[in-house]
């Protein structure tokens, strides 16, 4: 009973109580590192630096009025922030943070589950988040939201092609489909997949921040174009859920990125002795700090660069990304069945 | 027994969403019951210890196909042509011959598994993993019906193109 | 692609749609409405419905006396007001053939300039943003608060600076004044290089800018383009250069002139033009002569009956002023603006037509205008 229920239950709730504060505290340190850059403070007012400022948005989006467009679809309408939200966090079911850990005599596992489809789950499991973003577009019925929900879908079907071949080859290279497995593999490889495969992870990136509607691809909520996209006529909470399934999915790529080609749990260096003390340090936080590494490379690459535009983005992902990944698969197969 | 409810369950939720789907009155509607019903699909898949299949069924049809509907739909402003609704009857007639044959293929489908020897369930088989199973079934048992298959689906994808193109 | 309602038997009716940006959106710079019409996300055509900010600018100046009106002219182009100023005394003086002193004329000269920086900056500012490099907008505004730093200190406004006086200025440079300025003027060119690090060779940059929006130079010249966005064409037009006024023929300054005509060689031209803008006044500091700033002007400025023209080059392009005088009144009787915004506005649809919804934005950037002005 306690194996079957207990512990899975109690492992999910800190998963989701984590991502969600993560969530939050990704909010603010976006903020904040935009202002950096830009010469600004950025939030400031709520407790110290602003660090509370999180808490505030929260309070502020659920007590909100709650407004629905009369010509909108209602029911649509609501279940679209649904479906954005609920696969990006059940995303998390399969990604391991770290190995086991002993509890109260017990070992532990840490991740929920590990499936032997687990990178297949996470990729189908992504694309039904995608009609969350076409749907909300189509439901409120107005022009902009319209517009670029057709974008948000057209962008992230291209992308996700690219995306799921970089992830091919890596599974070519591990030869698990399993994420535990392929972290394992690159433990006995004794190196991490970026290096076997950079441009799958160069690819892998780009098709991220493409995915994840991040800048440079932000097309479907550019605010300077299409005030706000998809999400225009949301407010309140069912906003929330669009915002928190955005930062959701940043951390759901990021932690994929991590798994597949930063050696997820394991410690850095872990063939020079001299930094050995390294693998000292409990797995799940290499994780989470490999994890904010890529996160502060997004928030990174939105301050400096400017926005794609639509056609050149979808030449961006079909002409260069997805024929660079084939090669790159190929070139992986042919070098696994050499080697 | 866990099965089974959530055999009777998921089957409930299939049908319900199968009805929805064609009595929908919007078609944007259709689409998102049509995707609820794939997806219930995918969890007798699961229930069925077929997870390899489950979560292909959610990425090919639901992550993608249905995608393209959606848009289709969402784009053509699908106000009913006036003409579709002249001849009722005829409809009816052919969709009732329609499902007299879908009906009888599934019958013969039925009929024959029971009768047949079991020759491996997706339990069998979940024993040396799901994806092992099926690439050892499509690569090595079945290799030129695959190719075979690929093959034409190839080519109905050129012809697709070749059409649209010369519309163009 | 056509619109095909009349074969309504077809299942897949296409239809253009039209969409209204503005007056209340981001990107249109203020209270520009534009009623795009889009087969998908190309431009079709576009109606540009302007109007939103009319107060009346050229009217009002028929109550006012000639004195007062420097005051309006803040408000047109409340970007670069002191180039405003500027056009509008000149034009005065030349109808009452009034001399200025050379002092009066350098000072113009510098405030003019450093106007023209401000205003380029904020344009570049904004251009990028509505290309979404937010940071660059940030960036340029922070360079631009330097410069309303120095109008600040020499007329104590930072808007609209009221900082020019038919016949000459109001006062005289403060002290240290123009050790700031020079101060300032050594610094900004790192600074537009910083800007050039995140732009210039920035892919989606080049990608977003480089041609969209092409226009030649004759298209430019025959719709009534002017300043950079017609030198972007490479047509060779400064005022500054020929038809010189306030000092601008006792400095060496070059005049850059884009080739293909598209948003990425006006913004290089916007950019070398802040570089000049730069040598123009280190060049007027240098040479600042002594005397007095304010010209012999009577006590009532009431120009003899007549009409003129005079155009300054202004950040934006020719702004003109024409004044019709009576004689006999203290304001005048017909007071005509020239706004380069305006002109340059005439442009935007023939430059998106067959462009997608996103490089309308990234075209109302380039073409720099100001709905103050627009308007009026």
């Amino acid at each position: 009973m306690i194996d079957m229920v207990v512990i899975p239950v109690f492992k999910m709730l800190v998963v989701i109580t984590a991502v969600l504060s993560a969530v939050a505290y990704m909010v603010l340190l976006e903020r904040k590192v935009q202002a950096w850059v830009q010469v600004r403070l950025g939030p400031m007012r709520v407790g110290p630096h602003g660090v509370l400022q999180p808490i505030a948005d929260v309070l502020k989006l659920i007590t909100k009025e709650d407004v629905r467009p009369a010509s909108a679809d209602r029911f649509l309408f609501t279940l679209a922030p649904i479906l954005v939200v609920v696969p990006a966090l059940i995303v998390f079911a399969v990604v391991p943070f770290g190995t086991s850990t002993t509890m109260f005599g017990k070992e532990i596992s840490l991740y929920i589950t590990d499936l032997d489809i687990g990178l297949l789950y996470i990729v189908s499991v992504a694309s039904i988040g995608l009609y969350g973003l076409i749907l909300g577009g189509w439901a409120s019925n107005s022009k902009y939201p319209l517009l670029s929900s057709l974008r948000a879908s057209a962008q992230i079907v291209s992308y996700e092609v690219a995306v799921t071949m970089t992830l091919v080859s890596l599974i070519v290279t591990a030869g698990s489909l399993s994420l535990v497995e392929i972290v394992k593999a690159q433990e006995a490889h004794g190196v991490w997949y970026v290096f076997i495969q950079p441009v799958a992870f160069v690819i892998f990136v780009i098709g991220a921040l493409a995915e994840t509607n991040r800048a440079p691809f932000d097309l479907p909520e550019a605010e300077q174009e299409l005030v706000g996209g998809f999400h225009t006529e949301y407010s309140g909470m069912r906003f929330a859920l669009f915002f928190l399934a955005e930062y959701t999915n940043m951390i759901v790529v990021s932690a994929v990125g991590v798994t597949m080609f930063l050696g997820g749990w394991l410690a850095p260096f872990s063939s020079v002795s001299w930094l050995a003390w390294l693998g000292l340090v409990p797995g799940w936080v290499w994780f989470s700090l490999k994890t904010f590494l890529l996160l502060s490379l997004f928030l990174w690459i939105r301050a400096t660069l400017p926005r794609y535009r639509y056609d050149q983005l979808m030449r961006l992902g079909w002409k260069v990304l997805i024929p660079l990944a084939l090669v790159n698969l190929a070139v992986s197969a042919v070098l696994k069945v050499l080697l | 027994m866990g099965t089974a409810i959530a055999f009777y369950i998921l089957a409930a939720l299939i049908l319900t969403g199968g009805v929805l789907v064609i009595t929908a009155k919007s078609a944007v509607h259709s689409v998102v019951w049509l995707v609820g019903t794939i997806i219930a699909i995918a969890a007798l898949y699961v229930v069925q210890h077929a997870e390899f299949l489950a979560v292909i069924q959610v990425l090919v049809y639901a992550g993608g196909i249905v995608v393209l509907y959606l848009f289709v739909v969402m784009l053509v402003n699908l106000k009913r042509p006036a003409e579709a609704i002249v001849h009722p009857q005829r409809r009816e007639r052919t969709g009732l011959l329609l499902g007299g044959a879908l009906l009888a293929q599934f019958a013969a489908v039925a009929f024959y598994a029971f009768n047949s020897p079991q020759v491996g369930t997706a339990a069998t088989y979940s024993a040396r993993g799901n994806v092992e199973a099926v690439a050892r079934a499509l690569y090595v048992e079945y290799l030129v019906p695959f190719e075979v298959a690929s093959v034409l689906l190839l080519v109905a994808m050129v012809g697709a193109i070749v059409l649209a193109r010369r519309d163009a | 692609m056509t619109t095909n309602r009349d074969t309504a038997t077809s299942a897949f009716d296409t239809d253009e749609l039209v969409i209204n940006m503005g007056p209340q959106h981001p990107s249109t710079h203020g209270v520009l409405r534009l009623v795009l019409r889009l087969d998908g996300e190309r431009v079709i055509d576009m109606d540009v419905v302007i109007g939103y900010l009319h107060r009346g600018v050229e009217k009002l100046t028929e109550q006012r006396d000639y004195t007062q009106i420097v005051l309006l002219t803040d408000r047109m182009d409340y970007v670069a007001a002191a180039s405003n100023n500027l056009g509008y005394v000149e034009t005065v003086e030349k109808l009452m053939s009034l001399e200025v002193p050379k002092r009066a004329q350098y000072i113009r000269t510098v405030l003019a300039e450093l106007q023209r920086i401000a205003s380029h900056l904020v344009w570049l500012g904004t251009h990028a943003m509505d290309i979404g490099a937010v940071t660059v907008f940030l960036y340029c505004l922070r360079e631009r608060e330097l410069v309303l730093d120095l109008f600040e200190e020499y007329c104590g406004a930072r808007l609209t600076y009221n900082a020019m006086r038919v016949g000459g200025l109001p006062m005289d440079l403060s002290t240290g004044w123009e050790a700031k300025v020079r101060a300032f003027c050594d610094l900004l060119p790192g600074k537009i290089d910083d800007y050039e690090t995140l732009l210039t060779n920035n892919r989606i940059w080049l990608e977003r800018t480089k041609d969209v929006g092409v226009i030649s130079g004759a298209d430019a010249t025959a719709i009534g383009l002017t300043g950079p966005a017609l030198r972007a064409s490479g047509v060779r037009r400064d005022v500054r250069k020929d038809e010189p006024y306030a000092a601008y023929k006792d400095f060496d300054f070059e005049v850059p002139l884009g080739t293909r005509g598209d948003t990425y060689d006006r913004y290089t031209v916007r950019l070398i033009e802040m570089r000049q803008s730069v040598r123009i006044v280190q060049q007027a500091l240098d040479g600042m002569p002594d005397g007095p700033v304010m010209g012999k002007v009577p006590r009532l400025i009431k120009p003899p009956a007549g009409e003129t023209y005079h155009a300054i080059e202004s950040p934006k392009g020719e702004l003109g002023y024409f004044i019709v005088s009576d004689g006999q009144s203290l304001s005048p009787y017909r007071l005509r603006v020239r706004p380069p915004s305006l002109c340059n506005l005439q442009a935007l649809p023939q430059l998106a037509r067959g462009h997608l919804v996103a490089d309308v934005v990234a075209l109302i950037g380039t073409i720099d205008i100001v709905l103050g002005e627009v308007d009026r």
